[in-house]
């Protein structure tokens, strides 16, 4: 992507100015520009052919593999089976199973992990004390890995000898079977995604803050309104581009849900607990491919992912449009 | 001039990345003609392996080196079986990235043996096919053969099964601890069941001990004990028909749901801490469960241990594990593989394997040399194993295995642990495991 970005710009620099309207015959008018901008394309080249080498073509290969009952031995003497594979995943119990699950799992990670996000960038924008160090250490659970963070989260939460039951215990509460239980295993995964990537949003939600005018402030000061007026009538409306940001790129992320569920189970099974109570779409996904090896089916289901994640896109940029020309 | 080097920059970057996306398949070498193989000629071996197959740490790879100079061998292990076999798949697929040996596990085997014959070495066409076939249990070396009888892969270790128990809990519970007297405690599951409810009704054993570690202990041994397992004769899944299976469910299932078993799911953090907490008093053993238990429990758990047949042995054993070793067809040094695949399987080395390693034989001249008959084990208070696995390994039947037993077994096992749970009755269990079952085979 730096090599991508960086030809982008430089291409930007280097491309002619736009061509002076000209009396000569549409054709050939084309075909100057075309050679005008012929640096601007080669420089573009680079990315597109990684992008096409890397993502279109896997997407596409996805795609064939989608329609051929295939294993992962024989990727490409599968036999072709058209929409099969897609009738099949919309009739099985699993994937609706898996949807369920990563609609719940999202929503229970998602909705507190901005909520609190919002919250400290607020306090991180007073000027504190230490003000780098918080903000570092805000960083730290995004730069771990996810497993070696599912790994300490999961022995946390084991059953018999995790730290969190221990306490339990120690004040007299029950333990909790948390990988057993439907909610408490979708509650334990959500805490490991809102703890991985609270403060990353925090920090975009800061650097948001850092751009609203200090007068917007002050004039609300004037007005009398205390600081969680401002936070709610200056701040807030001021980040709503930043906001949608996050939520698309939350429920992008959501959507795809993989690595933490399948570590937490903790022996390397895809099944996402012992009645699937914690399998998400990601998990399903690699279960039917890498652990069943039935390619053509998790192809399947990597193209509902995608198209579930068109659609909650779309859905996003519609309200997003609407709210916009309302408040025009 | 201004122009010309920024074009010539411009080309460059594209150059590169063309070179980048196309540059990548590489070419493999010719494979090696059988007639110009010089069995003198320097060679370098690569083996793919697994988990804790111990080839290397029994040194056989430098045993094979001292005797045969030219020859340097190159071990690319891979901690998880499964992971192992996914990109032994993704390399079969491609033809390329292979190992010279390569190992494959029982759970795997079949696979292989179904849809990839072709793409390894056929020891049933070897001119000493007879010899080498002879080295073998037969429904050993049948694991590894297709139906039109091509041999795929030769037998590394195997895994007879017997009981594990602990004589510290057991005494605690008021049960005997003497091994003969505790065989005679489960002659058959029925009364593994019993004792296991005794065991559980004792005050005085600790308080946060149960009977078995899992319900999956119960059903992976018992499984193997029927006519069948997962498959038909044919090799094609039949779970829901298999007098196996229903006799094991039966079994686990009742455990599971009554609270005998300490619902651990094996190979899982809980279950590898679990050991050295004393939290179950009875594991159903295969000869590589000794090293593992060892390996979790260090030196605080010798001695504490003992072995017991597997309830209901006396009517049929049961193998749980096991590998292979298969030479790619098509890789540059396919002579010199199979010399050493031949050499690593041969029953003198398999002798090496258990007494080193303590992996059980899958040649029964290996298992009946009096190395191997007169073992015994000192961390598990000097269980003759020998006599016990061997006992157990001629007793073992030959169950037609299938291409997905690991992933109907694991439907069986997740089911069984959510049974134990309280997720689901026994009824219902067996439903889901049925359907996940389905799913995995490909329904």
């Amino acid at each position: 992507m730096t090599i991508a970005s960086g030809t982008v710009r430089e291409a930007a620099i280097a491309a002619p100015p736009p061509a002076p309207a000209a009396t000569s015959p549409a054709r050939p008018r084309k075909r100057r520009q075309l050679t005008r901008n012929r640096w601007g394309y080669a420089y573009v080249a680079p990315f597109f052919l990684v992008f096409a080498a890397f993502s279109l073509y896997p997407f596409m290969y996805t795609a064939w593999v989608s329609l051929h009952e295939t294993s992962l031995s024989n990727i490409n003497g599968g036999t072709w089976v058209g929409l099969d594979n897609y009738r099949n995943l919309l009739q099985s119990e699993f994937f609706w199973n898996a949807a369920r699950n990563t609609l719940t799992i999202g929503i229970l990670a998602t909705v507190p992990q901005l909520c609190m996000a919002l919250g400290l960038a607020h306090l991180l924008n007073y000027k504190l004390r230490g003000r780098t160090f918080f903000r570092t250490v805000m960083l730290m659970p995004y730069a771990t890995s996810i497993a070696a963070a599912t790994l300490v989260f999961s022995q946390l939460f084991g059953r018999e000898y995790g730290l969190i039951n221990t306490m339990l215990e120690a004040v007299g509460l029950q333990a909790i079977d948390w990988e057993a239980g439907t909610v408490s295993s979708q509650v334990a995964i959500a805490v490991i995604v809102t703890w991985r990537w609270t403060g990353y949003n925090a920090l975009i939600y800061l650097a948001a803050m850092q751009s609203i005018p200090g007068e917007l402030y002050e004039a609300a000061e004037i007005d009398g309104a205390s600081k969680w007026k401002q936070f709610l009538h200056v701040t807030i409306p001021s980040l709503r581009p930043t906001i949608l940001f996050t939520i698309v790129v939350s429920t992008i992320g959501a959507v795809q849900l993989f690595g933490e569920p399948l570590l937490f189970a903790g022996n390397g099974t895809t099944s996402g607990g012992s009645s699937g109570q914690y399998q998400t779409l990601g998990l399903l996904m690699y279960q039917q491919g890498w652990s069943n090896f039935h390619i053509g089916q998790a192809a399947t289901t990597a193209w509902a992912m995608f198209m579930i994640i068109l659609v909650i896109v779309g859905v996003n940029a519609v309200i997003g449009r609407l709210r916009a020309r309302a408040d025009r | 001039m201004f122009h010309s080097s920024k074009s010539r920059a411009a080309w460059g970057a594209a150059l590169a990345a063309v070179l980048l996306t196309a540059g990548c398949g590489g070419s493999d070498d010719a494979s090696a003609d059988a007639a110009d193989y010089d069995p003198d000629a320097p060679v370098t071996l690569t083996v793919g392996t697994f988990g804790t197959m111990d080839l290397d740490n029994a040194g056989l790879y430098d045993e094979y080196m001292e005797l045969h100079p030219n020859v340097t061998i190159e071990q690319n292990n891979v901690a998880q079986s499964a992971a192992y076999y996914k990109s032994l798949q993704t390399r079969l697929a491609a033809n390329s990235g292979l190992d010279d040996v390569q190992a494959m596990e029982i759970g795997f085997i079949a696979d292989v043996v179904r849809n990839h014959a072709d793409a390894f070495v056929d020891f049933a066409a070897e001119e000493n096919a007879d010899e080498l076939e002879g080295n073998f249990y037969d429904w050993k070396w049948g694991q590894a053969s297709t139906a039109d009888g091509e041999t795929i892969a030769l037998g590394t270790d195997t895994g007879p099964q017997a009981m594990c128990y602990r004589k510290d809990l057991f005494e605690q519970a008021g049960l005997p601890t003497d091994r003969a007297e505790v065989a005679e405690l489960w002659p058959t599951w029925e009364a593994y069941l019993e004792v296991a409810e005794q065991y559980m009704a004792s005050p005085t054993k600790p308080a946060d001990s149960a009977f078995v570690d899992s319900p999956a202990s119960i059903f992976s041994s018992s499984v193997y004990q029927g006519d069948l397992a997962y498959n038909d004769e044919e090799g094609n899944p039949i779970p829901a028909e298999s007098d196996g299976v229903q006799q094991a469910w039966d079994y686990a299932s009742q455990a599971a749901d009554e609270g005998l078993t300490a619902n651990l799911s094996q190979f899982g953090d809980e279950w590898n801490a679990a050991f050295s907490n004393g939290a179950f008093a009875t594991i159903a053993c295969p000869a590589w469960m000794l090293g593992y238990i060892n390996s979790q429990m260090g030196e605080a758990g010798a001695g504490l241990w003992d072995i017991a047949p597997l309830p209901g042995s006396d009517e049929s054993a049961s193998n749980w594990g096991g590998s292979f070793l298969g030479v790619p067809a098509d890789g540059p040094n396919v002579e010199a593989a199979k010399d050493l695949v031949e050499w690593l399987t041969a029953p003198e080395q398999q002798v090496k394997m258990f007494t080193r390693a303590a992996h059980f034989p899958s040649s029964p001249q290996a298992a009946e040399d009096p190395e191997v008959v007169g073992a015994t084990n000192e961390y598990f208070g000097n269980a003759p194993t020998g006599e016990i696995f061997g006992e157990a390994a001629a007793n073992i039947q030959r169950t037609p295995i299938g291409p997905y037993d690991t992933q109907i077994q694991e439907a069986f096992t997740t089911a069984l642990t959510d049974i134990a749970s309280g997720g689901a009755d026994p009824e219902e269990g067996w439903e889901n495991a049925l359907q996940a079952a389905r799913q995995a085979t490909g329904g």
